[in-house]
């Protein structure tokens, strides 16, 4: 698997690391209910087929959103993280 | 269909063709007192536990493929009770105490070998933390003997003990760990359940489950709408899309393990021995070949295969680990979708859906949970009631923050 990295290109899958779904994008308020931190934390949609997740790229240290198929592994497409959002 | 010695020399002779089925392919019914969704491991022992321990046999349990294919299949075999957490612990106790019966119980041959467990340990700290480990097995009423290099030596020669990175110290030694031949396990389940009146009906995927009112009244298949009042969702790897049909969302996100085999060799190693520091564990299977496996390939993933990244690092740590594995060929690998939990516990709960149980979330240990992961799934099934082994798996735990981080890892689905 080669992720494609918005700063150098498509790099090998060794160079990341995985943080998780982009759940991660949607932080709760500091003062948000627990089911809110629960749902942020924990719960995931965990689809079969399309996703998007989020990673590390360690050599150049940008922070990537990759639409991503999970039963195929084929990648789609990545963003910067500024633009993800 | 029994076997024995005399059986198997007559059917040797005679052109193997007295062999029947060992249960029966039986179509499913419009309705049933409950279903089990899922033929695995847990699904299959869940059936068992119900007809034995609680007289449910009007039961049916549905695979969407053959019995015995999915992660029950695809593991490495190691049972053991070695956890420290309480809520973890009796549960896996349990669960061994429920192995060395099991072979009586099902009267089926497992092939269970307790052939010994050995957590290997690098630095004093380290020993420290496995020191307070084994207190806290022999305190749950199990067994632990902390090893240090010399006796260990004698145990596992072929270790390199002078590694520069990981140099070893000694090992935890958990003698009543070991391994089980994992078809067996399910063979074993389906053929008791079968005989108890159970129909196991292959081939019947589920593609929804109907709710009325809050309430479960039944499923609907590739073979089928069948009714039933109690349902219970036991699909490993995917659980979260079986959860979805009931409009539910759960703490799980699916990964991909992976494992590997060797060509066969003479007897060379005895034990079960786990080189955490390295992310790699490696057991001889009775055929001869080298089953070994590590970690997680660390991003969500439904395909049953993983990426070469991680089968480098299991091979360079296997090298540094016992240099002579590099003479043996790898035969296969494989992969297994694994139903990862925030903490790395399991759930085994009612959900918000009445008579909708959930037995989920074992990530990659649960082969060696299969007796008793039935036992009180059955139980919960059968009577509402958590078993009391079994009742810190709770759905809302997450939520609550009673958390079972048995690694003390953090909340993030990978890291356990
Ligand atoms: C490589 C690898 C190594 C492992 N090593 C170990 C180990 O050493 N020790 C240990 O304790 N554990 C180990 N595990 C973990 C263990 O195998 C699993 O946790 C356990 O088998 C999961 O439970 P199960 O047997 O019920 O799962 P499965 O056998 O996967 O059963 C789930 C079943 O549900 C069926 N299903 C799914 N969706 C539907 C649907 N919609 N309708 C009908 N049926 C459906 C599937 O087809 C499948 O047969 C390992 C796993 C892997 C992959
Ligand atoms: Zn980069």
């Amino acid at each position: 698997m080669h992720l494609p990295c918005p700063c150098c290109g498509p790099r090998d899958l060794r160079e990341f690391t995985h943080k998780g779904a982009d759940d991660y994008l949607r932080r709760p308020a500091p003062d948000a209910p627990p089911e809110a931190w629960d749902d942020y934390l924990h719960t995931r949609a965990n689809p079969a087929g399309r996703t998007r997740d989020l990673w590390y790229h360690d050599p150049c240290g940008t922070w990537i959103a990759v639409t991503r198929d999970t039963v195929t592994h084929a990648v789609i497409g990545a963003t910067g993280l500024e633009d993800a959002q | 269909m029994r076997f024995n010695a005399l059986r198997v020399l007559k059917e040797g002779l005679t052109g193997n063709r007295g062999w029947r089925p060992h249960w029966r392919k039986p179509a499913p019914k419009p309705e049933y007192d409950m279903l089990i969704i899922g033929g695995g491991g847990h699904g299959l022992a869940t059936a068992w536990y119900l007809a034995r321990n609680h007289g449910v046999t009007n039961i049916a349990v549905l695979e969407k493929g053959y019995l015995g294919g999915g992660n029950i299949g695809r593991n490495t075999t190691i049972v053991r009770a070695n956890y420290f957490l309480p809520g973890n612990s009796e549960f896996y106790s349990h669960s061994l105490k429920l192995w060395e019966g099991l072979e009586a119980d099902l009267n089926y041959n497992v092939m269970h070998s307790q052939r010994g467990l050995i957590n290997l340990f690098h630095s004093d700290g380290q020993r420290d933390a496995f020191a307070r480990r084994g207190n806290a097995m022999l305190a749950q009423g199990d067994d632990a003997i902390l090893l240090g290099r010399d006796e260990l030596r004698t145990l596992l020669p072929c270790l390199d003990y002078d590694q520069a990175r990981f140099p070893i110290y000694g090992g935890l030694y958990h003698k009543r760990g070991g391994t089980a031949r994992h078809d067996a396990v399910a063979w074993g389940y389906a053929r008791a359940a079968d005989a108890r009146g159970v129909d196991l009906i292959e081939n019947c995927e589920v593609t929804g489950i109907t709710v009325n009112a809050g309430k479960v009244i039944g499923v609907t298949t590739s073979r089928g709408e069948i009714r039933a009042r109690k349902v219970g969702i036991v699909t490993a790897g995917r659980s979260s899309q079986v959860a979805t049909m009931a409009g539910l969302r759960l703490p799980i996100e699916s990964h991909v393990l992976q494992a590997f085999v060797t060509e066969g060799l003479k007897p060379c190693l005895d034990h079960v021995v786990a080189f955490g520091m390295g992310h790699f564990y490696i057991s001889q299977s009775d055929k001869g070949g080298l089953v070994f496996g590590g970690d997680l390939d660390f991003y969500a993933s439904y395909a049953a295969r993983g990426n070469l990244p991680t089968v480098e690092h299991v091979m360079e740590a296997g090298m540094t680990l016992m240099p002579m594995i590099g003479r043996a060929k790898v035969l296969r690998s494989w992969g297994g979708i694994m139903d990862m939990t925030p903490d790395g516990s399991p759930i085994i709960d009612r959900t918000p859906i009445d008579g909708l149980y959930l037995d989920a979330g074992w990530c990659y240990g649960g082969f060696k949970a299969v007796p008793a992961s039935g036992w009180c799934m059955a139980h919960l099934m059968a009577t509402d009631q958590p078993h009391p082994v079994a009742r810190r798996f709770r759905l809302d735990r997450f939520a609550t923050g009673e958390l079972l981080d048995e690694e003390g890892t953090g909340s993030q689905h990978n890291l356990h």
